[in-house]
């Protein structure tokens, strides 16, 4: 009965929506309802943004806030998940630390990193610790409850063939748990990006995208600088999660079916 | 009091569109009580979405006490299958119950006691301050029924109304309703995929056909009244008009008269 | 009474973690890690030396923790009144959910980190900056809840609606709204702890008040008990303020979790 429509397209609509605020911002700005000497038109912004693609000192500071967001990550994996495992498996240990947890968990990481500048005298060190501490959260609280949510009769089944322990948890409990790492650590990865640049505006020091921002922030243009190169973190932000999003689609296609049926 | 006039509806467009209805007249008249019966799937709930005004049919008209359905009408009340999805989780009972009230201009006080006269009429006066979801199902479909009731709708639909629920409650609610009909004067058109069902409850019973649905009968059902579960399921007119409405379901056709 | 007996016999890892941490801290005499029992001192000095008529906070306590609180809980309001009013506007309105969806998904993606120089080359330092920075980078897990709920409102709780003659005002509140409650408290909490995490950033880097302002104060000086103080602190703000917030939760989705406990 429905004929199509333009208006149907998301990519069209997407699309017309960002270019109508980019008119807006301008026309704001070409008239003066926003004054462009606080804020820069949004085609300025928008120039320089385009320009920071080929300014070398930026790239090379987004690729040490990159380099800092990506070992933290993989450390955090290889620490969190075990140690999730550890917690959910066995209801002693969990016991024991979970109070202790439980004080820890609350304190802003944000607020370790004048600790961390009186700790550590290597930079990266400093950064990845950091980020390693706060990422760690997600993906350690996300494997505990995907163990908690493994299906009983699965594992009876496997056990009522004859199986072992190891082979109930290799065989059930790892694959049940693995969606909700994933969700874990594409939750943790924004956490990365949030604390790499956070540490890089208290700390100082000379690369990362926060550097950047705070070094350009002295200058006459800061609003355009900066908010150019928001523009750009704003970029890897989407591309980091889309692509966790695309992996845990891909991979865990099972997953999603079943919960959306359920 | 309710008149449709061919009515269509088709789903979708093109070599996967979807006839739904395929042309139905039905007229009800005003204290009726019309079973429509017919195989899953058939179009039923587009047709008690067309009359409720929920869903604009693709030709045809539905005409209520004169006037056309264009939205949902104001003197109409609809029973959903699905209580669970239907009462709001987050209001008591009586909340539920009185919450359709505010359109009456009704103050607080009446509301309430309107909603408590309806709650009392299909026994629950007791849960008025309890949550649906701590009811048992037969009785959050009770209070979906003392909601409609409360609401003193000219045209009352039951979409399906006993399909969730057991047995037992289904007939403790077949009987329900039986005795509610009389109370406001209501026409209530019930939709069902229950032969005895619709036999049972019905003063006509209207056939539904497979999609695209067409009415293929349109049987009047003669019992003695008052019925009840027992005595009523033996009568032999019962036993009777049961076999035919299943073969027209089926659409089985009638075998040849027995000779004499 | 026995409720209280078996938290305590579950809390019994924390003093056992404290008395180990004050025997290792003070045998290795790391300045970095001073033991647990200077913190508690340096905190009493910090905050709980003042007179009597006030409690015996310190003129820093008032001065700091009252800013701090009142900077994250308004930066918090203010972003659930506009992240649950633009969110349940999104959901509803598929037109207009398909053209501003990409602007907030992008602006989500944005790390609020740099979004504070951003805010800061726009205001001055001071309290309106760091509440519309805190407002402004928390308010997207609630917008896009609030958005997620609105547009997930059973489809027969709305035919009901209609059935029934509800008017817009009436379906907005009694219906579309409760049924999006919980969505929007499950982004209103996200909102709440980022929300800390944001009010400490703002206030390490633009401020000259608030609690992060006197972790940062302490660590210049290097009196490092003073910094475990605050960050104790934070820790014990951030504990009271989740707390808080799952028993207001628990309170007004009551209904919620027992209904879904009996489908």
């Amino acid at each position: 009965m429905r004929t199509y429509h333009p208006l149907d397209s998301k990519l069209l609509c997407g699309a017309l929506g960002a270019a109508g605020l980019f008119c807006v911002l301008e026309a704001a700005g070409r008239t003066g309802l926003i004054d462009p000497a606080a804020f820069p038109l949004a085609s300025t912004v928008l120039g320089r943004a385009v320009a920071l693609l080929t300014d070398e000192a930026f790239l090379s500071d987004v690729a040490s806030t990159l380099g800092v967001w990506a070992s933290g990550l993989l450390i955090t994996f290889a620490v969190a998940v075990p140690a999730g495992f550890l917690l959910g498996t066995s209801s002693q240990v969990e016991r024991a630390l979970r109070p202790i947890l439980e004080f820890l968990r609350p304190i802003p990481s944000i607020a370790l990193i004048p600790l961390a500048l009186a700790v550590f005298s290597e930079r990266f060190d400093m950064k990845v610790t950091l980020v390693v501490y706060a990422a760690t959260w997600p993906v350690l609280i996300n494997t505990m409850y995907g163990l908690k949510d493994v299906d009983p009769l699965a594992k009876e089944t496997l056990r009522s063939f004859g199986f072992g322990r190891s082979a109930v948890l290799w065989r059930v409990s790892l694959p049940s748990t693995a969606p909700f790492i994933a969700t874990g650590v594409r939750l943790a990865s924004a956490i990365a990006l949030i604390v790499a640049i956070s540490t890089e505006l208290i700390g100082g020091g000379s690369d990362g995208i926060g550097s950047y921002v705070l070094e350009s922030s002295g200058s006459v243009d800061a609003v355009q600088y900066v908010t150019a190169a928001a523009i750009w973190a704003g970029v890897i932000g989407v591309l980091t999660n889309g692509l966790f999003v695309l992996v845990e689609r891909r991979v865990f296609r099972w997953h999603t079916a079943r919960t959306e049926v359920v | 009091m309710l008149e449709i006039t061919n009515l269509t509806h088709t789903y979708g467009s093109g070599p996967s569109a979807h006839h739904a209805l395929g042309g139905i007249d039905l007229k009800v008249a005003e204290g009726e009580l019309v079973c429509v019966v017919g195989p899953s799937g058939c179009g039923k709930s587009t047709l008690l979405r067309s009359i409720a005004g929920l869903l604009r049919p693709g030709g045809g008209q539905v005409v209520i006490n004169g006037t056309r359905v264009e939205r949902t009408p104001d003197n109409l009340a609809v029973v959903f299958q699905d209580y669970s999805r239907s009462l709001f989780p987050w209001m008591s009972v009586a909340d539920n119950v009185s919450l359709p009230l505010r359109r009456r201009r009704m103050d607080r006080r009446q509301r309430t006691g309107t909603a408590m006269e309806a709650l009392a009429q299909v026994g629950l006066e007791g849960a008025a301050a309890k949550y649906p979801w701590q009811l048992s199902g037969g009785m959050q479909q009770r209070v979906s029924i003392a909601r409609a009731l409360a609401y003193r709708p000219a045209l009352l639909l039951m979409d399906e109304p006993f399909g969730s629920v057991d047995a037992q409650t289904r007939e403790d609610l077949e009987d329900l309703t039986l005795r509610v009909r009389g109370l406001h004067n209501m026409t209530i058109l019930l939709i069902t995929h229950d032969i005895d069902e619709s036999v049972y409850v019905g003063d006509r019973v209207v056939v539904l056909s497979k999609a695209p649905a067409r009415i293929v009968g349109d049987l009047r059902v003669d019992l003695p009244g008052p019925r009840d579960q027992i005595t009523t399921r033996q009568h032999p007119t019962f036993v009777r008009l049961r076999a035919e409405v299943g073969r027209l379901v089926r659409g089985i056709p009638a075998p040849p008269a027995p000779a004499p | 009474m026995s409720g209280a007996l078996r938290a305590a016999a579950r809390l019994w890892p924390v003093p056992v973690a404290l008395v180990l941490w004050e025997l290792a801290a003070r045998s290795a005499e790391a300045l970095t890690f001073p033991p647990p029992s200077q913190i508690a001192a340096s905190m009493h000095t910090m905050w709980l030396t003042g007179p009597p008529e006030r409690l015996w906070l310190t003129d820093a306590a008032l001065a700091n923790i009252p800013v701090s609180i009142g900077r994250l809980l308004l930066g918090w309001v203010l972003a659930g009144i506009a992240g649950v009013t633009l969110g349940v506007a999104l959901g509803r309105s598929p037109l207009l959910f398909r053209f501003v969806d990409p602007l907030v998904q992008f602006a989500r993606a944005i790390p609020p980190p740099m979004l504070l120089a951003f805010f800061l080359a726009l205001f001055a330092i001071g309290t309106r900056m760091q509440v519309s920075f805190i407002a402004f980078g928390i308010v997207w897990p609630v917008l896009i809840n609030a958005s997620e709920g609105a547009r997930h409102v059973d489809r027969q709780h709305l035919d009901t609606a209609r059935v029934f003659g509800l008017s817009g005002r009436e379906r907005l509140f009694r219906v579309i709204l409760p049924s999006a409650m919980p969505k929007i408290f499950a982004g209103l909490r996200v909102s709440l702890s980022l929300a800390l995490i944001l009010m400490v950033l703002s206030e390490l880097v633009g401020s000259v008040d608030g609690i992060g302002f006197q972790l940062l104060d302490s660590q210049r000086s290097y009196d490092l008990p003073g910094v475990w103080a605050s960050i104790v602190v934070l820790g014990v703000l951030g504990y009271v303020l989740n707390s808080a917030f799952l028993a207001a939760e628990r309170r007004v989705l009551s209904w919620h979790r027992s209904a879904k406990q009996t489908t």
